[in-house]
């Protein structure tokens, strides 16, 4: 099958990072058009999976799609995307179209809607081998392959199965089976577990951890729940209102917030704060990213915020090595806690 | 499978007793009585009360009715009496007219209808969409005999490219056709752009945009497929309203159908002819719309697994 394993030793050697660069994503609202996401950066290391948080709005989505260019035809995206050398914000389509899927793939959210209810379960997951010129009953095979990679018992004989033949879970399996088929190296995987039952998403958490090893994948975990993330991200991206607020090394975060946000945010689930058995909810409601407040967008929740808060954005900024926040009082915070003893999981 | 067809089937004997029903019932109720129509006002009351007991108009309702029901069930209507023939017989004659018309007319509006369905649908909102909605909204608010008779004036009368009226060869087809076709593909386009407009906002649009797909073959391949199963079902529920613009076009274009037929025979007070007709057309409509069910269950295999496990 097409140089296969010729491919995967190349790409081994040039496998990298994803760097994503000051990213601005401009979006007719409201009120005219307004950066719902604004000034993003961060990096997608090979073999890493990197956490994307925040609450719900926060610009997490638009985020993950601007890397393969599926933002709505009506917004405007700046900065830079770079896949190596290679800025692909200004990639033309037709670039962008060999990008997706053979480099940068998606697993969506819910797999009950992400799938075509019309094609059969094998036809989606070997359709972009059959833009590449494979036969049909080679994508076939290669789609059985695939699914019984992912997890699906009895693949062979499940590929003729259509999407609400499946489980939920299967169906996440079967999602994941075909963003794999273009062998990318980066997947990106926007709530992958929020559709399914409880008792599944550790299974789908686990397969995207195990095939991150085994493929030697970089993976973008988007989530809100923090949970989901202390037990699989090894990066952690915090964002809030469009921006990213903190950023590091994930249990660094998570244990020792440098960012009021992420701190509120590690007191509202009890299972990561060990400390308290009782959760502290996050005061206030989301910023709406059309409708950003002046100066920190945080300062209408934070405990610590100053005058200063309301009128200067705090700018992203090292405080430690590795270590990013958006606060203009992040080394009091990093003087200042006391959480860093706990281990997390 | 099978309780789900031997319930279909039911439903379509039931709609067409219905439809011979209300035809017995509302000619009946009609002024004046075949026996008076058939011997003209000159006739003597003697005769007329005559051929009334010939023809059993002097039973009592239900037993008309029940031995219509019974002769309707072996396909017999009785004889026409302008015809002087049986009357599905006379019907059966005409209906390969009203067929090709439709036929024609159906492929038309669906083959335009979709394009424009799926061109507006595409881009809601766009220019083209704007377009092509204000062109539809009018095509489908133009009654059929207007737009009939306008397509005779320029095609025929001052173009002279067309014949006017009759039936013969396929050059009397094409107005009658267009006429037919226009209210339709309106209703094709409309329920096509709705549908397709939906469908490319779902999820595994995306999806398929995702993994490198071209525009095009995001639309081909997962759009317009899923678009569609519901154009499908709406457009079987108004095959009834296409039957009755080809009674009207039929009588505008003089085209010897199953439609001209029908409205000559209510103005003749030919019961059996009219009784016959209703029949022919209520069965049409009924296949037709089992029809659309086998077709979406093919395209939806979601349909396909409701109707077996049921
Ligand atoms: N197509 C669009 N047009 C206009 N605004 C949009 C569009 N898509 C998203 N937005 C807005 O952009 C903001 C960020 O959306 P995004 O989907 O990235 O949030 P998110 O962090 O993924 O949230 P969630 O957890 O709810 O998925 C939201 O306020 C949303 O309303
Ligand atoms: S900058 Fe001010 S408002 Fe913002 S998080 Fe820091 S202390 Fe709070
Ligand atoms: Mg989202």
């Amino acid at each position: 099958m097409m140089s296969g394993s010729q491919r995967e030793e190349s790409r081994r050697v040039s496998a990298g990072t994803l760097r994503v660069r000051d990213l601005t994503i401009v979006l007719p609202g409201p009120r005219g058009m307004a950066d719902v996401v604004d000034g993003v950066s961060f990096d997608m290391v090979e073999g890493r999976t990197t956490g994307l948080i925040g609450e719900s709005g926060s610009g997490k989505s638009l985020t993950a799609m601007a890397l393969v260019g599926l933002i709505p035809d009506t917004g405007v995206v700046r900065g830079q995307v770079l896949l190596g050398d290679e800025d692909l914000l200004k990639a033309g389509r037709a670039r962008m179209r060999q990008v997706r899927g053979a480099e940068i793939s998606v697993v969506f959210q819910d797999p009950s809607t992400a799938l075509n209810p019309t094609m059969t379960i094998g036809d989606q997951v070997g359709e972009i081998l059959r833009e590449r010129g494979l036969s049909r009953s080679q994508a076939r095979e290669r789609a059985a392959d695939l699914l019984d990679h992912v997890g699906i018992p009895d693949a062979a004989a499940r590929v003729g199965a259509y999407p609400h033949e499946f489980s939920g879970g299967m169906r996440q399996r079967a999602m994941i089976a075909l963003a794999l088929a273009g062998q990318p190296r980066f997947i990106l995987a926007d709530e992958p577990t929020t559709a399914l039952d409880v008792t599944v998403q550790a299974r789908i958490l686990d397969l995207l951890g195990r095939l991150r090893d085994e493929d030697h994948l970089s993976m973008l975990l988007v989530s809100h729940d923090l949970r989901v993330m202390s037990h699989v991200a090894d990066d952690l991206v915090v964002m809030y209102a469009g921006r990213v607020c903190e950023r590091g090394g994930a249990k660094a975060v998570l244990n020792r917030p440098l960012h009021p946000y992420t701190d509120a945010l590690v007191r509202s689930v009890p299972s990561v704060h060990v400390e308290s058995a009782i959760a502290d909810p996050l005061p206030g409601s989301p910023a709406n990213p059309f409708d950003r407040p002046a100066g920190c967008p945080f300062h209408p929740r934070c405990p610590l915020a100053e005058d200063r808060c309301r009128t200067e954005v705090p700018a992203l900024r090292e405080i430690v090595p590795g270590r990013f926040s958006a606060c203009h009082f992040a080394e009091l915070a990093e003087r200042t806690s006391d959480s860093g003893a706990e281990e997390l999981r | 499978m099978l309780p789900q067809l031997v319930r279909r089937v039911g439903l379509m004997i039931f709609t067409v007793w219905g439809a011979v029903s209300l035809t017995f019932v509302i000619l009946r109720l009609a002024p004046g009585d075949q026996a008076t129509v058939q011997l003209g006002p000159d006739a003597t009351a003697a005769d007329v009360s005559a051929l009334r007991e010939e023809l059993g108009l002097n039973r009592p309702m239900l037993v008309q009715y029940l031995d219509y029901l019974g002769s309707a069930i072996t396909g017999d209507f009785g004889e026409s009496y302008r015809f002087r023939e049986s009357a599905m017989t006379v019907v059966l004659d005409r209906f390969p007219a009203t067929v090709l018309l439709t036929v024609t007319a159906s492929a038309l509006a669906l083959t335009i209808g979709l394009l424009l369905g799926v061109l507006a649908g595409r881009s809601p909102g766009r220019l083209v969409d704007r377009v092509i909605s204000g062109i539809t909204l009018v095509m489908q608010a133009i009654p059929s005999f207007w737009s009939g008779i306008m397509l005779i004036l320029l095609m025929a009368l001052t173009l002279r490219l067309l014949p006017s009226a009759g039936s013969g060869d396929l050059r009397h087809l094409v107005l009658p056709a267009i006429t037919l076709a226009i209210p339709f593909t309106a209703i094709v386009a409309r329920i096509t752009r709705s549908s397709v407009a939906e469908v490319t906002t779902e999820p595994y649009i995306l999806t398929a945009r995702s993994k490198g797909l071209s525009e095009r073959a995001v639309l081909t391949r997962h759009a317009v497929r899923n678009s569609v199963i519901p154009v499908v079902t709406i457009v079987s529920l108004h095959i009834g309203t296409l039957m009755g613009g080809a009674v009207i076009v039929e009588q505008v274009f003089a085209w010897e159908g199953v439609g001209s037929l029908l409205v000559g025979a209510v103005g003749n007070r030919d019961y059996a002819i009219v009784q016959a007709a209703t029949v022919l057309l209520a069965i049409v409509v009924v296949t037709m719309n089992l029809l659309a069910d086998v077709l979406n269950s093919r395209l939806d295999p979601r349909i396909r697994a409701g109707a077996t496990t049921s």
